[in-house]
Order: C-alpha cells, then structure tokens, then sequence
C-alpha cells in the first residue's frame, strides 16, 4: 500500500516542532484523515478540531504546505506526495496546542456587531433575484481562513482596529438585507476599520464558500461608508429620501 | 471545597445546537440567569450540518397543507409510537418559530410571491421544508447565533460536561472540563436544560460528528431520568458510500425532493418494489431497508449501494437548489452530480429515542432537568420524518427554556454542592492517566463494530443478545482505558469520558431493541417482521436500578377523540 509522509506541528504557544508520521493512503483520503489515524496509530493525543467532515462547519481549517486549507476538504491525491505534507496551525490566531488555535478574538469582534433591525413599514415579501447576493454572504462557515491570510491581521497585528473580511461580509449581509432598518457605516469606518483594507484579495481566494468576498461585500460597503461620510451631497439627498439607499451592493 | 471555578444559574443549558440556543434564547427573555456550554466552539454544533430544511404548514405552496395535516403525516411517519401532544404542538407551533426565524434575519428561498418557498421531503403530504438551498441548518444556527448573543447570556465553548449534580432528588448543578487546558469547573443551576443531540458516533458508519456520543442521555440516565424508545435509531438512506474517507456522510434528502431517482445495478427503478405510491419520498426507514435489501441480494453499485440520480434536472439547477452536494461530490468523490449518479446507502443519522419529557415544558423525571432536541424522545415515535428535527429543535427548544425559567422562578436558592459528588466526578476523569489498559480508539472501534453489525437495520434476538454480551465487556474495558499526554486538549482523554456515555446509549439501544418484539419504524426485526397492535401501543422505558439498566414497558398516552380522527382517516393507506 502506498505511504504518505506527514509532518505535524505538534506543541502549544511556547514552544513546538514538527514531528513526523508516516500514513497508509487510502484512495480518495482527505487531510483530516490522515490526521486521525495518526491519533488512533501514533498521537492519541494530537489536537485538532473537526466536525462535519463535509466542509460545512468551518472547523478544521489548518496550513497544509503553507497553504490555508479546510482539511476535510483537502484530497491527498492533489498534493505532491513525493514530499512530506506539512499540516500547521493557522499563524494569524495564538497556538492553543498543535492544530488547533485560539480563535474566540473573532467570536468577541461578532458580539460588536449590532444585530438585525427589521424594517416595520413593508411586508415580508421579497423576490429571489433580491436574496441572491444576501445569500451569498451568509454561506460564510466562519472557518476564518480568510482572516488567517489577511495581512492587515496577520503581519501588522492591527487586531484591535481591524475587523477582518469575515466580519465584513456579516455587515455586508445586514446592510443588504431587504428588511434590514439599520445602518452600519459609522461602525464599519470607525470600529471595524474598513480603511485598513487595501483590496488585495487574498481573503476571497481562500474562501472554501467561493463568496467574493472583496468584490461583492467590501468594495461595495466601502463606497457606501465614502458615499455617506465623506459626500456632502449625497447626505442632502437622504435627507429628502428618508434614509438609506439599500438596494446597491 | 477547594476554590474550583464555580458559576451560578437560574438556567444552564448544555447545548448549543438549535434547541440549546433557542431555549437559551426563551429562558433569558423570560428573566432568567443563562449559561450555555457546548463541546465545540459556537456554530459548529450538527445543526449547523442540518441540510434539506425545516418543515412547517405554512401552506405557501399548497395552500391546502395545514397543522392537521403535518399532525397526521408525523403520526403516521412515526407508526403511531409518538407523543400525540408533542406532535400536535410540534405541528401546530412550527410556522410561528420558522416565522420567527425570519423576523430574526433568516433568509429563505422564496415563492414567485416573495414567500418562504417550501419543498417535498419523504412522508411529507405537502412540499413543506423552507429551505435555504441545502444549507438550511446553516441559516437556522446563524440566525439564533446571533440574535442570542444579543441577549447576554454567557457562552461556555470548548467545555464538555461530564456529571450531572444532585440535591436529593432534585439535579442543582454539573461537572465540567475545559477542553483547552483540561482544567475543571462547576456550574450551579436551579434548572438544567439538556440539549446534547444524538448518539451516531457508537456507529461505524455516520453522518454525525465526534460530538455525537449521546452525553445528554447517559447524563441524564446517570442522575435517574427515564429514557424512552432508544430502539428507534434512524438510519437515513443515502449517505455517502465511496470514498472510504467519506463513508457515511450525508446526502440530504432534499436530492430525493427535487426529483432524484433510485435505481440499482441493473438500472431498475427499485422503490416500485417497495413503496409504489411514494417512491423514493416513502419514510426513510422504508428507503433505507430497500436499499440494502437490494445491495444484500447482489443489485448494489461498484462500491455497495444504489445509485442516486438528479442528472435528468438541468445542470443549473441543480446547482442552485443542491449547491452544497455538488461541491460535496465534486470535492470529495470526483462525482459531477448534473452528469453522473450518485452511490448512496444507509447511514446512521439520527435517534427517535431519548429523554422522557412533559411534552409542554420539557420537564424530564428528574425535578430540575429538562431536555429538548435530539436528545429528546418522544416527538417522533418509530421514526421521525426529515426536516422535523429542525422545526422540533425549536419549538421544543423554545418550551423547554420557558419550562426551565418558570421552574427556576419557583425555586428557592441553589444550595451548595456536594463535595463527595464533585470528587467522584473529578477521580472519574484522573484516573484513566494512571492506567495501563488499552487505548480508547480500540475500545471505541470494537463499540462501533458491535453497534453497526449486531444491532443495525435488520436485527435478530441472537445478535443483539451478543452484543450486549460484548457492550458488558467493553465497559470493563473502558474503565481500564490509559491516556497519554497532558491534560491540555487532549482528544484520547476526551474519548476516554465519551465512551462511557457511548456504552450507557449502546446499551440502552441494543436491551430496548430485544424487549421490542415487533418490527415498526426505525426497528427491524428479522425475527419479528411484522407490526403488533399490542406493542404498538407501548413505549419502551430504560431507567438505572443501581448498577444495573431496567428496561420495562408503558402505555402510550391516550390520544384525545378529535385527534385520532385526524389520523384514522388515513390509516388504511400506510399500513400503520
Ligand atoms: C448531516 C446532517 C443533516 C441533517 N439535515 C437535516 C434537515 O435537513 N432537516 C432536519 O430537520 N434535520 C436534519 N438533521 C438532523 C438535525 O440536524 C439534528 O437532529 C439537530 O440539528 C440536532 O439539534 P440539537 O440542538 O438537538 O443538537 P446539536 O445541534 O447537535 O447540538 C448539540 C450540542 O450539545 C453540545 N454537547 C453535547 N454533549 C455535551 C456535553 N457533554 N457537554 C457540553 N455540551 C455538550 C454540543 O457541543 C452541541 O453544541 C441533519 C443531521 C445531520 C447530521
Ligand atoms: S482584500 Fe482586504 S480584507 Fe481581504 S485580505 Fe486583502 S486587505 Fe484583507
Ligand atoms: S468568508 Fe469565507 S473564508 Fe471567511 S470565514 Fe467565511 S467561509 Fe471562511
Ligand atoms: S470538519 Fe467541518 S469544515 Fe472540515
């Protein structure tokens, strides 16, 4: 049977290494499964998060050869086993121990963001064609490998000023809501620093989801916040409409 | 007592899947103190897996579809074993929560009119799951997320849950442990909610995640609560079957409700053998014993089951209402499901059995415990219909936070714990470091072997005499089970705990199975094929005597006149 090689970051915040392991490959094995049977083999207790196996709850994201990478999603036969796969954790979050991170910064940064406000002066109706784009947005899994690849957050550790895409396309996904009441671009400006973001689009090449997250979610939102902060006239303008324009984006 | 980390609640809720959230949710609005503790981070829980939708009468396609109607379909979907006062609720309440849902920012599908669109599921008379693609579980955990962390209650993450505490009778409080830095704390609570889901994981083939090993119930029978009707465990007819890495995940039935055809090796259109009126939207414990009786009689796939087939729908399409199965197939098999068929067959998904609740409060046998979700039993009798999880999670989450809320209201202040009981809880989860026995992997793989081959979908008196023989000897091995490794996230250590309640769930699966001589449902019997109007008419109750499990046998409750009239009308047509 054919082997693979895999070498795991193992150890915690402090200190670490990778260690290796070798793996029977079995056809059509995914990255999580070999890091499982290393634990059952080898490393009962390696660390590593997982849930649905299926790409659809965000929890097993990890660097496979440098590469931020949902595991379960990632098939051996697309990497080059000649060489040893290297699995690390994401470096943009603190190392709890081996794979996983700590992520709970990101689920503080969602606790800012104020919920959805219905609008009580329409029906509850809304074609299709409306909901695309909303929809869209909310497929994010928060598996945050958008935010690992970020710059802003992982090299200048501006985390404090800085949201990240993530949270963007949450915002993005209130603030297009056909029903949404509220307004979101002073918190987008000052708390969730959308200035930082230089529209580099590392974040939407990542996306397991496939959300454009730069074109359809930031650009947008960052015109938005130029359109009402920064443009005299278009504050005129609400003024005699009563509110926000909320069908662009 | 020594300065643990202790927390105090008028309502703690283990769970933060849909109906942990929801009755989180309620509880809070209601005045309550609230906590939530969950085994992964916020999210992650399987609700968030949940796909084809949640179903509700809210008659926007077929106008003629009423609360009546889904009454009558979960009744005679679940063979008569339901609580009809929860499945009256259930059906009655369930356009108002998916409402609800909506008021809260849910995004579905629409109508040409701009409505919730509603789609057909097995054992649905209407097209009746709203849906978001097939990524409903997704829209619904999102939404409670984040309307709940709105509300204040205080979010545990990464913390399991290993005893429950108890004041004479009445449960105050539960031991836990921090999955990061394996350290120990204490929450005090008037009331408990259990909202833990189910118990796959004791199988080898599942479409449940590595939290899925039934704590809810072991706890819960552990503190003295009834179970019931643990013999009912759902196998759902497609999962994946091909790549061995995938085995058992999956395939929604919405593929079925959009149009997705069977078929075998032969190229037959088997389900007119089997369910000639419904097809492949028949039950799914129809369904799933079809498919495997055909890959038994030798007209399976390559890979050992059938073919499943939406490749006649027009490739867009597909990919618009079936978004996340193609990039399932696409990503995982190498399969273009607008091209080719699919290969499918059973997998264990889902347990009908649980908790025994008051159907309007959730209140379990234990004064102070509530349940509600999977890990409740009771809604959906022999077997439970796809998409009503969803629509159960919250209408029951809801009542059982309200439950919980007015419990604690009535509640004199928590007393202190008992110190004896929070050290056996401790020793319990040190020990396994200073053994020597066998790894818990092995010992979990042997369960899961036992579990899948003697007590699966077809089951005989000898098999699952045998297997309880090996589950009494698994225990023994569990309690000698050795962990490596520090305390710090430590996943053989976790599995360690877990494979005890994996034991109590196997076991109360594989005696309540015996006890049930008849088939219906999810439980079938080789031995006894057929429906028996006697047993039909009780639920099976697993309790702990001491050290040992007592399995009995009690009366259904007795359905009011007007609502078996609902059900009786239709009776003659399914064969109940
Ligand atoms: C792949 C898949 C698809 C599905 N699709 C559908 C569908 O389309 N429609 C439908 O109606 N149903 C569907 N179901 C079924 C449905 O999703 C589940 O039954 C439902 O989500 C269970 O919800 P719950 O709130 O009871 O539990 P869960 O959502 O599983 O949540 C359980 C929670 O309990 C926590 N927990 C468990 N043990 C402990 C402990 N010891 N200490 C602390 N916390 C603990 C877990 O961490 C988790 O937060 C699907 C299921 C699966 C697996
Ligand atoms: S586009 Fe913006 S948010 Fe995305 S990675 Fe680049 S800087 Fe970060
Ligand atoms: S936007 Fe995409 S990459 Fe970012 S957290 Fe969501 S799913 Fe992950
Ligand atoms: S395990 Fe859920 S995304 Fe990988």
């Amino acid at each position: 049977m054919k082997e693979a090689r895999f070498q795991v970051y193992r150890g915690d915040a402090k200190a670490g290494k990778l260690q290796e392991y070798t793996v029977a490959v079995e056809e059509g094995m995914v990255v999580l499964d070999a890091i499982h049977r290393i634990q059952a083999k080898d490393a009962p207790d390696l660390a590593v998060r997982w849930n649905c196996k299926a790409a659809k709850c965000g929890s097993c994201s990890a660097e496979v050869n440098g590469k931020p990478k949902l595991m379960c999603k990632t098939r051996l036969d697309d990497l080059p086993l000649e060489e040893p796969v290297v699995v690390k954790p994401m470096k943009t979050f603190p190392v709890v121990k081996d794979l996983v991170c700590d992520v709970s910064w990101n689920f503080e940064v969602n606790k800012r963001i104020p919920k959805f406000t219905p609008r009580k002066d329409r029906e509850w109706r809304w074609m299709q064609e409306d909901i695309d784009r909303v929809q869209e947005y909310r497929k994010c899994i928060e598996c945050f490998l958008c935010q690992n690849v970020c710059h802003v957050l992982r090299e200048h550790g501006e985390k404090p000023g800085f949201a990240g895409p993530r949270f963007l396309v949450r915002v993005a996904g209130l603030e297009t809501h056909p029903m949404d009441a509220g307004n979101r671009t002073k918190l987008l400006k000052d708390e969730m620093g959308i200035g930082y973001c230089n529209i580099t689009k590392c974040c939407t090449e990542v996306c397991p989801e496939d959300i454009h997250i730069t074109d359809n979610a930031i650009i947008p939102l960052k015109e938005r916040v130029v359109d009402e902060h920064y443009d005299p006239v278009m504050k005129v303008i609400r003024l005699f409409t009563g509110g926000s324009n909320k069908k662009e984006g | 007592m020594s300065a643990r980390e202790t927390h105090d609640y008028d309502v703690l809720v283990i769970g933060a899947g849909g109906a942990g959230l929801r009755a989180a949710i309620e509880a809070s609005a209601a005045g309550a103190k609230v906590g939530v503790i969950c085994k992964s981070l916020l999210g992650k829980a399987h609700t968030v897996m949940a796909e084809g939708g949640v179903a509700a009468a809210l008659a926007h396609v077929d106008p003629k579809d009423s609360w009546k109607v889904h009454f009558r379909d979960t009744m005679l979907g679940g063979k008569l074993l339901n609580h009809w006062r929860m499945a009256q609720l259930h059906a009655q309440e369930a356009p108002e929560r998916v409402r609800e849902l909506e008021r809260w920012g849910a995004v579905f599908d629409r109508t040409k009119d701009g409505r919730i669109l509603q789609r057909n599921f097995g054992g649905h008379s209407a097209p009746r799951l709203a849906h978001v693609g097939d990524r409903t579980g997704l829209e619904m955990i999102r939404t409670l997320q984040d309307e709940g962390v709105h509300q204040g209650f205080d979010v545990f993450m990464e913390c399991t849950v290993t005893k429950l505490l108890k004041d004479g009778d009445r449960v105050t409080g539960c031991f836990a442990y921090r999955r990061e830095n394996g350290r120990f704390l204490l929450f005090r609570a008037k009331a408990i909610v259990l909202a833990t889901g189910g118990i796959g994981k004791a199988y080898k083939v599942t479409s449940n995640s590595w939290e899925y090993t039934g704590d809810g119930h072991a706890l819960a029978y552990e503190a003295g609560a009834e179970l019931i009707d643990m013999e009912f465990v759902q196998f759902h007819p497609t999962g994946m079957v091909w790549p061995p890495g995938v085995m058992g995940i999956l395939v929604t039935e919405a593929v079925r409700g959009e149009g997705g055809i069977l078929r075998n090796s032969k190229g037959e259109r088997f389900m007119e053998k089997y369910d000639p009126k419904r097809m492949e939207l028949s039950t799914r414990d129809m369904v799933a014993r079809a498919i495997y009786t055909e890959v038994k009689e030798g007209r399976g796939s390559p890979h050992g089951g059938a073919f499943l087939d939406i490749s006649h729908k027009p490739a867009d399409y597909v990919k618009k209402k079936l978004p996340s199965m193609y990039h399932q197939f696409k990503d995982l098999a190498d399969v273009d499901i607008t091209t080719t068929p699919m290969e499918v067959g059973p997998t264990t998904h889902y347990i009908m059995g649980g908790v025994r609740v008051e159907p309007d409060t959730g209140a379990s046998t234990v004064p102070g415990l509530f349940a509600a979700g999977e890990c409740a039993g009771g809604m959906h009798g022999a077997n439970r219909l796809g998409g009503n999880s969803l629509s159960d999670l919250l209408v029951f989450g809801r009542r059982a936070g309200l439950g919980a809320a007015e419990y604690a209201k009535k509640t004199g202040p928590n007393p202190p714990l008992d110190d004896r009981q929070v050290q056996a809880a401790e020793r319990e989860m040190l020990e396994p470091f200073e053994r020597s026995g066998s790894s818990p992997y092995d010992v979990h793989q042997r369960l899961q072997e036992c579990m899948h081959s003697l007590v699966g979908i077809f089951r005989v008196e000898e098999d699952m005499t045998a297997a309880i023989a090996e589950i009494g000897r698994l225990k023994e091995d569990a309690a000698r089970v050795r962990v490596t490794g520090s305390r710090e996230f430590n996943p053989g250590w976790h599995l360690a705990h877990d494979l005890r309640s994996m034991l109590v769930c196997s076991e109360a699966v594989a005696r309540s199975a015996l006890t049930r001589k008849e088939s219906r449902g999810g439980h079938a019997r080789l031995d006894h094929p057929n429906l028996d109007p006697e047993q039909g008419r009780r639920n099976t109750v697993v309790r702990r005597d001491g050290e040992s499990m007592h399995v009995s046998q009690s009366p259904l409750p007795e359905m009011p006149a007007e609502l078996r009239a609902i059900v009786d009308a239709e009776l003659e047509a399914v064969k109940v």
